[in-house]
C-alpha cells in the first residue's frame, strides 16, 4: 500500500464535490492511502499571488508545514491550481531569504522538504497500469474520449515536472488501459479561459468554446479532465456557451477519476455523476456492457 | 652575448601611456644589453632599416622589440633579424600595446610595467640558441571531403590548377543538398542545371579520383604528407562495369524502403540510383531492405542485369592514399523539427520541412514537380511558412542564426505562386535577413508581386481541424493573436552541423565549436584556414552558408592548397618538443598525453624504453613537458630554464633579492 498526505483544496468541498469523493474511492481501491492533512487551509488559489507572494507562499507553505508535521514527505492533491501553489511555494522556501520572510507568517515554520504531486501523477508513477487493467470489471469500450489537461498541469516543464508540457499523455494512457477509445485531441494544454468566467465571461465562452469544437471535430462523446475549474467552465458553462456561439454542443465533461472509478465497478453513488451539468447518460450509453452482466 | 632592444611608440598606441625613451634607458641596465633606443613604428620600413642597421653597426646577437602582439608582428621582425643574418630565433617580443598601454592609464605605472615585461624578453634571449628548420617535400595530392557544392568547386578549381585531387563522398552520388533543390535564389534558376555540369566535370576531369559511398577512416602524417585511409562501402553492385542503365531499378520488387533523396517522402527501391543526374550514375544496394541480402532469396536484380555486375557478397575495402593538403566540405544538415512539440512532432502528415518541399516543387521530385499535399495528394491552397524553426532559439540550444532560411522561403513562396496560382502564402518570420546581392529586391518581389503575407511573429501551436490545419500564432505588429488555417505548413528549418562532423574533426585534429561546426583560424583574416596546418575548410562546414558564399569559400581553399603545393619543401618549425634520453626513464606518460599523436615509444641501443618526438607531427603546445616525471622532454626556445629566467626576472627569488 502506498501512503500519500492528501491535501483536498477548496474546490474539492464545494464545486467539484464529485472529483473529491471519486478521487478518495478510486485511490482506496487501488491500495493507495490518502492520510489528510489535519486543520488545512485554503491555498490562496488565484488571486492571493497576484496581490503578495510572500503571503501567497505563506498560504501554501502552512498546509506544507503541516504535512512535515505529519512526518510525512509527500502530498497530494486533485487540483492542478492547488498543485501549482503548493510547487511553487515549495520551490520559493528553497530560498533562505524568502523562507524567512515566509515563516514570520506562520506559526510552526516550512522547511520546504515537501514534494507535492497531482494524483494523476501518483496514479501514474506509483500504481502499475497492469494492475489497474487487471481490476477493471467494467470496461470502457465503444465511448470516444478526448481528454483534456489544461494549462497548469504540465506547465511551466521546470517546476510541474510530470509528463510532457506540450502532449502530455497520462490520461490517455489511464483511458486506454480502462478501454475507452482516445481520440487524437490535439487541443489538450490549451487554456479554457480559467477564472475569467466571472469578469471576462466572452473569453471563457471563446476559448473554451474551441475546445469544445475541435472536441467535436475528432468525435469525441465526451472529456475527462483533470482539473475542477476547466470541468467548470467546459460543463457547467456549455449552455452559456452555446448561447454565445449559438452552438448546440452536448457533450458531457467527466473527472478521469469519475469514469476510473465506473470502470473498476465503484459504487455509483460516490462517483457523483448526477452532479454534471450536461446529462451524461448518453456518452455513458456508448459503453458496451460486459456479455455477463446483460 | 650583445643585445639591442627596441621600443616601439606605436604612433600614441603605446607612447600615448608609456614613456618609451625611459623604457630604453632602464633597458640599457640590463644585463648583455649593449644597445637600447625607441622608435616611431617598428614595424615600419625605416623601422625595420634601423633594427637591421644597429645589428650591424653594434654586431649584435639578439633582438628584443617591444611593440604590440607577436601574433601581429612576430613573423616580420623574425623576418627583419633574419635579413641582418641573424638566426630567426634569436629575437624575442614585449608586448607593451595589448598588455600594457592599452589596459593601464597610469603612466608611472605603465612605464615601469613596461621596463619589466622588456626584462622578461632580455633574460629569455639571453638563454636563446639558433634553432634550424627542417625541410621536406610535400605530396601535390590533395584530398576534397565532401561532394557538395564547396567540394566540387574546390576540386575542380585545385584540379584545374594541375594537382591531383582524391574526392571522397559518403552518399551514393555528389551534389550535396544542392542537388535537391528545385530552383536557387535570388535568380530563380534551376539548381541542377547550375550544379548539373560541374557535376558531370568531376567524373570526367583527367585529375579526379572520385571516391562515393565512402568515408574517411583514418587520417594519419602531417603538412605536406598526409596518408589516409578511405572505407569504400559495400555497394553490391561492381562499379566497374555497371552502366547506371537502371534495368535492375525497374524490376526490383523491394520497395517498402523510404527514398532519402527525396527526403522520406516516397519509397525507394533496394537496388537505386538517386535521380537522373546522379554522379557517379551506378546503382547501389540497400543492404537493410533488400530481400536477397536480409531474406537470402529474390536476387532478380543479378538476372536483368546485362553486364552482370551485382555482386552479393561485396565486402567494404580500404583504400590508402597520401596527400599534401586536405580540404574539409562535410557541409551541414537540418535541423530535426521534431524537437518542437507544439508543430505536432510529426503528427500531421501536412506539415513538412523545406527540403521536402523543395522535392515536391522539383520536376524531378516524387510527384513530378506537382504539388501535393501528402496526406490526400490535394493541391495546397493555403500554404503557411514557419521561419526560424531551429534558428535563432536558445531553447532548442540553436541560438544562432542560419542565414538562407529567409531568403530560401521568401523563393518557395514565389514558386507556389508559380505552381498554383490561386494560392496564398502566409509567412511566419522574426525579422528578414536579406543581405546579399539582390537579396533584398528578392524577398520584397515575393510580397510586392507575389502577394505573399509575412507575418512578424512565432507560431505558438498548430492543430488539425477537419481537413485543415490551423496555424495559432502572434502578429506583434499588430498585437493581435492569429490563426491561419492552412492546407499544408511548411517548416523553414535551420542548419546544424553535419552528423559525424565531429567525429571526422578528431581524426584530422581540427575542433569544432560548440556546435559542431569547424573552427577557423581566424574569423576575419584566415577564414579558410584551421589550426592544423594543410587542412581547410570550405563552405557550410564552418557554419551555415548559402551558395554563392560556399562556392566562394570552395575557391578560397583552392587557391590556399594551390599556394602550399606550389612550394617543392615545406620548413617545419624548429620550436618542437626534444627527448634528452639520458633523463628519459620510458614511462611512457608524454605519449599518452600528446593530444597530436607526436610522440612515439623506441629502444635505445641497450634495449631500454625511451620516448621519442616525430618532428613533423609535434606542434609545439608543450603539454608533454610539464607531463614528464624526468623533465627529460623540453619544448625548444621554450625550455624550463628560459620560462624560469623569465619568472625570476618578474619577481626574483628571495635568494637573490637578499644578494642584491
Ligand atoms: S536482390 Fe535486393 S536489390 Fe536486387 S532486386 Fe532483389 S531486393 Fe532488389
Ligand atoms: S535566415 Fe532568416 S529565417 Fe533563417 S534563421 Fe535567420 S532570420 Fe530566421
Amino acid at each position: 500500500m502506498f501512503k500519500i498526505a492528501y491535501y483536498p483544496g477548496c474546490s474539492g468541498q464545494g464545486t467539484s464535490l464529485e472529483y473529491d469523493s471519486s478521487t478518495r474511492a478510486v485511490c482506496k481501491a487501488l491500495d493507495v492511502e490518502l492520510v489528510d492533512i489535519p486543520d488545512w487551509s485554503c491555498c490562496g488559489s488565484t488571486p492571493a499571488h497576484t496581490v503578495n507572494h510572500v503571503l501567497s507562499a505563506a498560504l501554501s507553505a502552512r498546509n506544507l508545514a503541516q504535512v512535515e508535521v505529519m512526518g510525512m514527505d509527500k502530498v497530494t492533491t486533485p487540483c492542478p491550481s492547488c498543485l501549482t501553489n503548493l510547487r511553487t511555494a515549495a520551490h520559493k522556501m528553497e530560498d533562505p531569504g524568502f523562507r524567512t520572510k515566509a515563516n514570520a507568517l506562520l506559526d510552526v515554520p516550512c522547511n520546504g522538504n515537501v514534494d507535492a504531486q497531482s494524483v494523476l501523477q501518483v496514479l501514474t508513477e506509483h500504481v502499475d497500469l497492469e494492475l489497474i487493467k487487471s481490476k477493471v470489471v467494467k470496461p470502457l469500450t465503444g465511448i470516444k474520449i478526448a481528454c483534456y489537461y489544461g494549462c497548469i498541469m504540465n506547465r511551466p516543464p521546470e517546476l510541474m515536472r510530470f509528463d510532457h508540457h506540450e502532449n502530455p499523455m497520462a490520461m490517455d494512457n489511464l483511458m486506454t488501459a480502462l478501454g475507452a477509445e482516445v481520440v487524437p485531441f490535439a487541443l489538450k494544454v490549451e487554456c479554457c479561459g480559467a477564472s475569467y468566467g466571472i469578469p471576462r465571461n466572452d473569453i471563457v465562452t471563446r476559448l473554451s468554446g474551441k475546445l469544445l469544437d475541435a472536441g467535436r471535430d475528432v468525435g469525441a462523446d465526451a472529456f475527462v479532465t483533470a482539473c475542477p475549474l476547466c470541468q467548470m467552465n467546459l460543463d457547467l458553462r456549455q449552455g452559456q456557451i452555446n448561447h454565445a456561439l449559438h452552438e448546440k454542443f452536448k457533450i458531457p465533461v467527466f473527472y478521469y477519476t469519475q469514469l476510473l472509478g465506473y470502470a473498476l465497478g465503484l459504487d455509483r453513488a460516490v462517483l457523483g455523476f448526477e452532479k454534471l451539468c450536461v446529462d451524461p447518460r448518453l456518452a455513458l450509453g456508448k459503453i458496451k456492457q460486459p456479455a455477463q452482466a446483460r | 652575448m650583445r643585445i639591442g632592444v627596441f621600443i616601439c611608440h606605436c604612433g600614441s598606441n603605446i607612447a600615448g601611456t608609456v614613456d618609451c625613451p625611459s623604457v630604453a634607458a632602464t633597458a640599457l641596465t640590463y644585463p648583455d644589453v649593449v644597445f637600447a633606443t625607441d622608435t616611431m613604428y617598428a614595424c615600419s620600413e625605416p623601422g625595420q632599416d634601423a633594427i637591421i642597421q644597429a645589428i650591424k653597426d653594434k654586431n649584435l646577437d639578439g633582438v628584443v622589440v617591444a611593440s604590440c602582439t607577436p601574433r601581429m608582428h612576430e613573423p616580420t621582425f623574425r623576418r627583419t633579424v633574419e635579413r641582418a643574418g641573424l638566426n630567426r630565433y634569436m629575437f624575442e617580443m614585449a608586448n607593451i600595446r595589448e598588455h600594457v598601454s592599452w589596459i593601464g592609464k597610469s603612466k608611472d605605472l605603465n612605464t615601469g610595467k613596461a621596463a619589466e615585461l622588456v626584462r622578461m624578453a632580455v633574460e629569455k634571449l639571453r638563454r636563446d640558441k639558433p634553432l634550424i628548420p627542417k625541410r621536406f617535400e610535400t605530396v601535390k595530392r590533395v584530398l576534397v571531403i565532401g561532394g557538395g557544392v564547396a567540394g566540387i568547386q574546390a576540386a575542380l578549381d585545385c584540379a584545374d590548377g594541375g594537382q591531383e585531387v582524391i574526392m571522397v563522398e559518403r552518399e551514393q552520388t555528389i551534389g550535396g543538398k544542392m542537388a535537391k533543390l528545385d530552383k536557387t535564389f535570388p535568380t530563380v534558376d534551376c539548381s541542377s542545371c547550375v550544379l548539373g555540369p560541374k557535376m558531370v566535370d568531376i567524373a570526367q576531369h583527367p585529375n579526379i579520383t572520385l571516391y562515393a559511398c565512402s568515408e574517411i577512416e583514418a587520417v594519419g602524417g602531417y603538412v605536406g604528407n598526409f596518408q589516409i585511409t578511405i572505407r569504400k562501402k559495400a555497394t553490391y553492385v561492381n562499379w566497374k562495369d555497371c552502366t547506371g542503365c537502371g534495368l535492375c531499378v525497374e524490376k526490383c520488387p523491394s520497395r517498402k524502403f523510404p527514398d532519402k533523396f527525396n527526403e522520406n517522402l516516397c519509397n525507394a527501391p533496394s537496388i537505386n540510383i538517386p535521380f537522373p543526374q546522379a554522379i557517379p550514375k551506378k546503382a547501389a544496394i540497400n543492404a537493410e531492405s533488400c530481400i536477397m541480402l536480409t531474406k537470402g532469396k529474390c536476387g532478380l536484380c543479378a538476372k536483368v542485369c546485362p553486364v552482370k555486375c551485382i555482386d552479393f557478397e561485396q565486402k567494404d575495402e580500404l583504400i590508402n592514399v597520401d596527400v599534401g593538403a586536405i580540404v574539409v566540405a562535410t557541409g551541414y544538415d537540418l535541423f530535426d523539427w521534431h524537437k518542437y512539440p507544439q508543430y505536432g512532432e510529426g503528427r500531421y502528415p501536412d506539415v513538412i520541412t523545406s527540403m521536402q518541399y523543395e522535392r515536391l516543387l522539383s520536376a524531378s521530385g516524387p510527384t513530378g514537380g506537382h504539388v501535393k499535399r501528402p496526406s490526400d495528394g490535394k493541391e495546397p491552397k493555403n500554404v503557411v511558412f514557419i521561419q526560424c524553426v531551429g534558428s535563432r532559439d536558445k531553447s532548442v540550444d540553436r541560438p544562432y542564426c542560419s542565414g538562407f532560411c529567409c531568403m530560401y522561403t521568401a523563393k518557395q513562396a514565389i514558386l507556389t505562386k508559380d505552381h498554383i496560382p490561386d494560392s496564398q502564402s502566409y509567412i511566419f518570420y522574426m525579422d528578414i535577413r536579406s543581405p546579399g546581392k539582390g537579396y533584398d529586391e528578392f524577398t520584397r518581389r515575393a510580397t510586392e508581386e507575389y502577394g505573399a503575407q509575412y507575418v512578424r511573429g512565432r507560431v505558438a501551436m498548430i492543430y488539425p481541424k477537419g481537413d485543415k490545419l490551423i496555424v495559432r500564432g502572434a502578429d506583434t505588429l499588430a498585437g493581435t493573436q492569429v490563426e491561419v488555417p492552412a492546407d499544408l505548413v511548411v517548416l523553414a528549418v535551420g542548419a546544424e552541423s553535419a552528423k559525424g562532423a565531429v567525429q571526422l574533426g578528431e581524426k584530422l585534429r581540427v575542433a569544432p565549436d560548440q556546435y559542431g561546426f569547424f573552427v577557423e583560424s581566424h574569423p576575419k583574416l584566415k577564414p579558410v584556414e584551421t589550426n592544423t596546418a594543410g587542412v581547410f575548410l570550405a563552405g557550410a562546414c564552418q557554419g551555415p552558408k548559402d551558395i554563392p558564399a560556399s562556392v566562394g569559400q570552395g575557391s578560397a581553399a583552392a587557391a590556399k592548397v594551390l599556394g602550399l603545393l606550389s612550394k617543392k619543401e615545406l620548413e617545419s618549425d624548429p620550436a618542437v618538443s626534444r627527448v634528452n634520453p639520458a633523463r628519459c626513464v620510458g614511462c611512457g606518460k608524454c605519449i599518452q598525453t600528446c593530444p597530436f599523436g607526436a610522440i612515439k615509444a623506441i629502444e635505445d641501443r641497450f634495449g631500454n624504453p625511451k620516448a621519442e618526438v616525430i618532428d613533423t607531427v609535434c606542434q609545439g603546445c608543450g603539454i608533454c613537458t610539464v607531463t614528464c616525471p624526468q623533465g627529460a622532454i623540453q619544448l625548444e626556445h621554450f625550455t624550463d630554464n628560459q620560462i624560469l629566467a623569465e619568472v625570476n626576472a618578474l619577481c626574483p627569488p628571495k635568494m637573490f633579492a637578499n644578494y642584491e
